[in-house]
């Protein structure tokens, strides 16, 4: 099966970056089969397929990273593709950004937005996906602002806690992979 | 039935970077040990894990768990070749400064000050942040692993030459990618699953 990572960086096989991921050869299992549990598991039980990769496109598209951007764009049909990037559109930011637990670190509090998706788009994406959106943004540009509440506006919107073990990998593990395409293609440029 | 967050029990939150060692309280219900199926054990990869709420919690979905574990080991403890294993942990620790995971930056800030023996510096990454300065190595690691953690992504062709000046190969390069990269991810679900608590004394 073809590796994604691989794939969007543009490793052929016998190159250089070829022969030092083998060096890696668990983790670059490893990061595939996280790609294929998230996007391609087993049972699709409580996230649907349709609502991974929205999120995943929401999580691409706010790194702007061109060619995961493409690549988890390309999965949506077009409608869904237009709302996505129209959210991406308005929640686009810098990060990391985020206070930190009242004390001595506040001097290095970095306060910004909570954002909430459009009303257009909460209309299009239906009752749970906005909810998993605005937790999506706060993972990826403030995660230090994380608290109990947010997980309980996706409880509240319908989602179980199994259900956010998965969109928080889900997320988590995109931030992995995009910064991975992303470092390893400067690298391929440079050898 | 909706599910419900949970109230953490009475305890004191660590307000500043440290090398201690610290507990984490869950946020939503970890898997209770006595529901966890083969698969769900499996998943944890290290049997001792399913002490940890931690992982009890991530077990919930096991496939991506045991997937994200395998990965997380090889980029940390494989020996061969690439950037030393203490500086693989000061990658993790930076990335974990910069994004305020204070759980996760103690347990590597711990390993790269065990591993290379140079405490005063980890501990001034910990006290000043990723600004600190360490040496012309330390200090090209860090600030790569800085543009990798910050959106836009700014890790570019003078992190590469920079790297390269201070003595990393392709291979180490990678591993510093990989370890900078896996913390973004680590930290994501450390921070927003649950929160760090002093342990008593």
């Amino acid at each position: 099966m073809s590796d994604v990572i691989d794939t969007l960086v543009g490793i052929a096989p016998g190159s250089k970056l070829d022969a030092i991921r083998a060096q890696r050869s668990e983790a670059r299992k490893h990061a595939q089969a996280s790609y294929t549990s998230l996007f391609e598991p087993r049972e699709v039980a409580g996230v649907a397929a349709y609502e991974r990769h929205a999120i995943a496109a929401f999580v691409a598209g706010l790194h702007g990273e061109p060619k995961t951007d493409a690549f988890y764009a390309a999965k949506l049909p077009a409608g869904l593709r237009a709302t996505v990037a129209a959210e991406v559109a308005a929640a686009k930011s810098t990060g990391p950004y985020g206070r930190f637990p009242k004390g001595p670190l506040s001097a290095e509090d970095a306060p910004g937005p909570t954002w909430k998706v459009s009303d257009t788009g909460r209309t299009a994406l239906g009752a749970r996906l906005p909810a998993a959106f605005e937790h999506t943004h706060m993972l990826v540009f403030h995660p230090r602002d994380a608290a109990a509440p947010a997980l309980q506006a996706l409880l509240d919107a319908g989602w179980s806690t199994t259900d956010i073990v998965t969109i928080s990998q889900l997320v988590s593990f995109l931030s992995y992979q995009i910064r991975v395409v992303s470092g390893l293609s400067t690298l391929a440029s440079s050898l | 039935m909706t599910d419900r967050t949970l109230t953490p029990p009475p305890h004191t939150e660590p307000v500043v970077f440290t090398r201690d060692m610290l507990d984490w309280l869950p946020w939503i219900e970890p898997m209770a040990e006595q529901d966890m199926t083969e698969r769900h054990l499996a998943s944890l990869v290290d049997a001792s894990r399913v002490k940890s709420p931690y992982f009890r919690l991530l077990a919930r979905d096991p496939d991506v768990l045991e997937a994200r574990t395998r990965t997380d080991k090889d980029i940390f403890y494989n020996p061969e070749a690439g950037l030393p294993r203490a500086e693989r942990e000061l990658a993790a620790a930076a990335t974990s400064r910069l994004n305020g995971c204070i759980y996760c930056a103690s347990v590597h800030a711990r390993f790269a000050a065990t591993y290379s023996k140079r405490v005063d510096d980890v501990q001034r990454l910990l006290d000043e942040g990723v600004g600190a300065r360490l040496d012309e190595r330390w200090d090209a690691i860090v600030a790569a692993s800085v543009a990798l953690t910050a959106l836009p992504i700014t890790f570019g062709p003078p992190h590469i030459e920079r790297l390269r000046k201070v003595g990393l190969d392709d291979a180490a390069i990678a591993d510093l990618i990989g370890a900078a990269s896996f913390f973004n991810w680590a930290n994501r679900l450390m921070l927003s699953l649950g929160e760090p608590a002093t342990q008593g004394k």
